[in-house]
């Protein structure tokens, strides 16, 4: 199947600033595609350039088979979502959503149809005669999505849209929209700086730094087998350490400092092998403490309880290990008849070559 | 289309040129011509177009524009005293109000007190001048009230025709002008900063001293420019006001202008207010800059 | 809120200050002496009847109308495009550009009338008439113009337009369907006070008005004549009348343009 979108060698400069250095991306028809990274890295600049707001400097964006470059916003098959919304605030409800239909060969009773279908998919039956100022967050989002959604655009670009709603109002949107996607089919692109939003929404994930795309991959991929440390450091909380990389034969070996050393598999070096010095990222949960009384057949090294954080249903382990550069990040969770170890107690840090992945970049 | 469809700065540039062109057209170019002619000379009903600086050394050579005499001031001198009087009368009574309707005023009634505020500005100006010199005058409204209330027996003659009644006029002109700049720097304000200071021992009058009045003194240097500025060009109270006896700036270039029709000594007589306005703006500037830096 | 009696005393009595000359207009206008001066000695509306008759001054309102309503117009495109100019991204020497069309303010208004007076009779030889009015006016006016229609400008969502057009609207259609509506209450504010500006402004006018005087130069005529006070009197409370009728509606409308827009009211003009 071919890329319902397609992006070749992107560039957006800004004067001098160059905001996007040479973005290649193809996103497949239905898809829920994520573009995540820090402030600042170009996230909305690509979004816009999608949807027809910017222009970009050099670079191909072909939608549908169609090249974009002379199509102008308002005829692209492509809706957003506007971080702000963009709710019209002289109009009502039903007119904002009926808004796009302007121009469509439709009768006025069609629209009303639509209009009232549209709202009835984002939960806001009723609310067409309202003014449109006089809504909650939550619901302008609503409105936001309904009207990009009533046009059918092939894409829809979603700015930031969880931003701005409180953390159990977006939980609850998170699920909403990930099943609107389903409902509607439509390929929805959204970009988000909050990582944990992109790994339980999305199904491929692209992060971008400093106007570059990191690494793109689907979420368990993105967790599991991060192909830089940027990539390692801003998903999740990621243990790394100074190691030595090497092959003997086809087989990848690392040499963790104060760990030991191990054999890995390909897939474990994401972003290839350098022999000599590299990073090596474990994850805290593929980590563990032995507790007094527990034997394993795993390997283990010996350390001592620098922090404990107590989360409830996880705790966080620092623990000291001698010859490891930092205290390594365990996280474990608590179980019926499992004490909390306190901080200064001896322990095991048991590990394995399966939680390491070789970060050369 | 090309340039617009993709660059918006092209648009705004394209939205900005109607407005520009009309301002270089009407306002650069006749300030040039200004400068022009003012090097030029009247000779009978025919201008002489050869350079001279022959009106600016007329205006500093002679008493009556710029030196004075032991008798009467230089009517530039004059004017600047007028006008900074004038402006630091109305900037002093405007300040309690601008702070009133910040401080005091319930926020859902600050817009009425500002609407009753500017309305009078609104109302005709030479009606208003007019009414002053009613008011002021030998049989005026005060003097009648005064009368009548037995405070007084024989007219006063110290309310119309001598400088009070141009600096009342003129107060009472501008107010609004001193008002608004002055609430928006009160408005910007942060009251947890008030908090802070009370907090920090301050009682509610050295708080003012020591936060409000410093925060607000970008305001009060607009305010102090966007009367002092115009009150230079007004001739319509002083006109009115002084009657043919006093004469200010803004009288003598209308003189020369509209009746003695010499428009180069005219043109000078502009140009050398204009720099003398914007010279002691910019010492007032200058004086204030380490209230105003990072701000303005 | 805080109780500051002696600042509101105050208030009170800067606002009697403020009014008093317009308090005292109609007092006269009604009165039926020929001299302004208490004791008031009846009820009269002679003074009116007489405005009436007057065809020299009818002259002079019909000018000052039309030009005020001309430059209104042009002051208010102007203005409006700048404005809207304002919000947009910065090219070199847009802020040059923006200053530079706000200089009227702070120069003195006889520099303004003088200079034009200059450019239209020396350089381009041309007559006197209402335009030569209307193209000054204007020029005062583009200021307060723009600093009405910041304020609307700036309050707008620069993603609304944007909206629009990824809803399928052209740039055209986007302003007209959605920019415009939220910002004509600050056009309809713009048009009335420049209008008020021109019918008002008397400096301007007397150097550049033609044959015909405006409304203010024909005012300013009749000062000269003592007994045409009554007459000037009853004049200014038509004229004030006027102009406070047109700012109650002004403001009417700048107040439902910040409540049709949903934001908070900070207050005034300018
Ligand atoms: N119109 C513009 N002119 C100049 N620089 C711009 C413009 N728009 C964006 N930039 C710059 O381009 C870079 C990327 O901006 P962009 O808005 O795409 O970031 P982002 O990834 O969406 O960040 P955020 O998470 O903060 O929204 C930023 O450094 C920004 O300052
Ligand atoms: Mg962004």
């Amino acid at each position: 199947m071919t890329a319902l979108i397609q992006l070749r060698g992107i560039h957006k400069h800004y004067g001098d600033y160059h905001a996007l250095r040479g973005i290649d991306l193809e996103i497949r028809q239905g898809e829920f595609f994520s573009l995540l990274g820090p402030s600042g890295c170009g996230k909305t600049t690509l979004l816009r350039t999608i949807a027809g707001f910017e222009t970009p400097s050099s670079g191909t964006l072909m939608i549908d088979g169609k090249d974009m470059a002379a199509v102008p916003a308002n005829h692209r098959p492509t809706n957003m979502v506007f971080q702000s919304y963009a709710i019209f605030p002289h109009l009502t409800v039903a007119e904002n959503v009926g808004f796009g239909l302007r121009r469509e060969p439709m009768s006025k009773d069609q629209k009303t149809k639509a209009v009232a279908e549209a709202l009835a998919m984002v939960g806001l039956s009723g609310y067409g005669t309202r003014a449109a100022h006089a809504l909650s967050g939550g619901q302008r989002q609503r409105v936001a999505l309904a009207r990009a959604l009533i046009l059918k655009p092939k894409v829809l670009l979603l700015d930031e849209p969880l931003s701005a709603l409180d953390k159990k109002m977006r939980e609850q949107m998170q699920v909403e929209l990930i099943r609107l996607q389903r409902t509607v089919g439509i390929t929805f692109i959204l970009v988000t700086h909050d990582q944990e939003e992109a790994l339980v929404m999305s199904d491929r994930i692209a992060v971008m730094f400093e106007g570059e795309i990191g690494q793109m991959a689907d979420p368990e991929t993105l967790y599991r087998r991060p192909n830089s440390r940027r990539v390692a450091e801003f998903i999740g909380k990621m243990n790394i350490l100074p190691g030595q990389v090497g092959m003997e034969g086809n087989r990848i070996v690392v040499d963790v400092a104060g760990l030991g050393r191990g054999a890995v598999e390909t897939d474990q070096a994401p972003g290839g092998v350098v022999p000599g010095n590299t990073s090596v990222g474990i994850r805290p949960e593929t980590l563990g403490v032995l507790f007094p009384g527990e034997t394993t057949d795993r390997r283990v090294a010996e350390g001592v309880v620098d922090e404990v954080v107590y989360y409830g249903d996880m705790t966080y382990y620092d623990v000291r290990v001698p010859g490891v550069q930092q205290p390594l990040t365990i996280s474990m969770k608590n179980i019926i008849g499992r004490p909390v170890l306190e901080v200064g107690a001896p322990t095991r840090v048991v590990w394995d070559e399966r939680s390491l992945v070789v970060l050369s970049r | 289309m090309g340039i617009f469809a993709t660059s918006p700065k092209a648009r705004a540039a394209a939205l900005v040129a109607p407005p520009l062109i009309y301002s270089l057209l009407l306002l650069a170019f006749p300030l040039v011509a200004i400068v022009v002619i003012s090097f030029w000379t009247q000779s009978g009903l025919n201008l002489d177009r050869t350079f001279t600086t022959a009106n600016y050394r007329e205006i500093f050579s002679g008493p009556i524009y710029i030196w004075g005499n032991a008798n009467r001031w230089g009517v530039l001198p004059l004017s600047i005293f007028v006008s900074a009087t004038v402006t630091l009368i109305t900037v002093a009574l405007a300040y309690p109000i601008a702070y009133f309707v910040s401080f005091v005023v319930a926020p859902e009634r600050k817009s009425l007190w500002l609407f009753l505020i500017t309305i009078p500005f609104w109302t005709s100006y030479l009606i208003r001048v007019f009414l002053w010199k009613v008011i002021l005058g030998y049989n005026g409204v005060v003097n009648t009230g005064l009368i009548e209330l037995g405070i007084i027996q024989e007219p006063l003659n110290v309310l119309l025709y001598n400088l009070n009644s141009v600096i009342i006029t003129l107060a009472h002109a501008y107010a609004v002008f001193a008002i608004l700049p002055i609430y928006v720097a009160l408005e910007k304000i942060d009251r947890s900063l008030l908090e802070a200071s009370q907090d920090l021992g301050e009682n509610r009058f050295t708080t003012f001293l020591r936060v409000t009045l410093p925060l607000s003194v970008p305001g009060i240097v607009g305010a102090v420019l966007i009367v002092f500025i115009p009150t230079i060009g007004d001739y319509v109270t002083p006109e009115l006001m002084l009657g043919s006896g006093g004469r200010l700036m803004s009288n003598v270039i209308q003189t020369q202008f509209l009746q003695l029709n010499n428009w180069p000594l005219g043109a000078a007589l502009s140009i050398i207010t204009m720099l003398a306005v914007g010279i002691v703006s910019l010492l007032f500037i200058l004086l204030n800059r380490r209230w105003l830096r990072g701000r303005a | 809120m805080r109780r500051a009696w002696g600042l509101r005393t105050y208030a009170i009595i800067y606002l009697v200050f403020l009014y008093a000359p317009i308090l005292l207009l109609p007092l006269f206008a009604f009165n039926d002496a020929a001299i302004i001066a208490f004791p008031l000695t009846g009820f009269s509306t002679r003074w009116f009847e007489q405005l009436w008759t007057t065809q020299a001054l009818h002259q002079a309102l019909r000018n000052s109308l039309f030009i005020a309503s001309i430059t209104a117009i042009l002051a208010t495109l102007l203005g409006t495009c700048a404005a809207r100019a304002g919000t947009m991204p910065s090219f070199p020497g847009k802020r040059g550009a923006l200053g530079f069309v706000m200089l009227p303010l702070v120069l003195p208004e006889i520099v303004i009338a003088v200079a034009l007076l200059i450019v239209v009779r020396q350089v381009l030889d041309l007559n006197l008439s209402n335009w030569t009015v209307i193209a000054a006016h204007t020029v005062i006016c583009i200021p307060f113009s723009i600093a009405i229609l910041n304020g609307a400008f700036q309050n707008l969502d620069p993603s609304f337009e944007e909206a629009a057009m990824d809803l399928g609207e052209t740039r055209w259609g986007a302003f007209r369907l959605v920019t415009l509506p939220l910002v004509l209450p600050g056009i309809i504010s713009s048009l009335l006070i420049c209008f008020i500006i021109s019918l008002d402004d008397f400096v301007i006018a007397q150097f550049l008005t033609g044959s015909n005087p405006t409304m203010p130069v024909y005012i300013y005529g009749l000062t000269r004549f003592v007994d045409a006070l009554p007459l000037i009197m009853a004049l200014g409370t038509i004229l004030v009348t006027i102009s406070i009728t047109l700012l109650i509606i002004a403001e009417y409308f700048r107040r439902r343009g910040v409540a049709r827009a949903g934001f908070k009211d900070t207050g005034g003009f300018l």
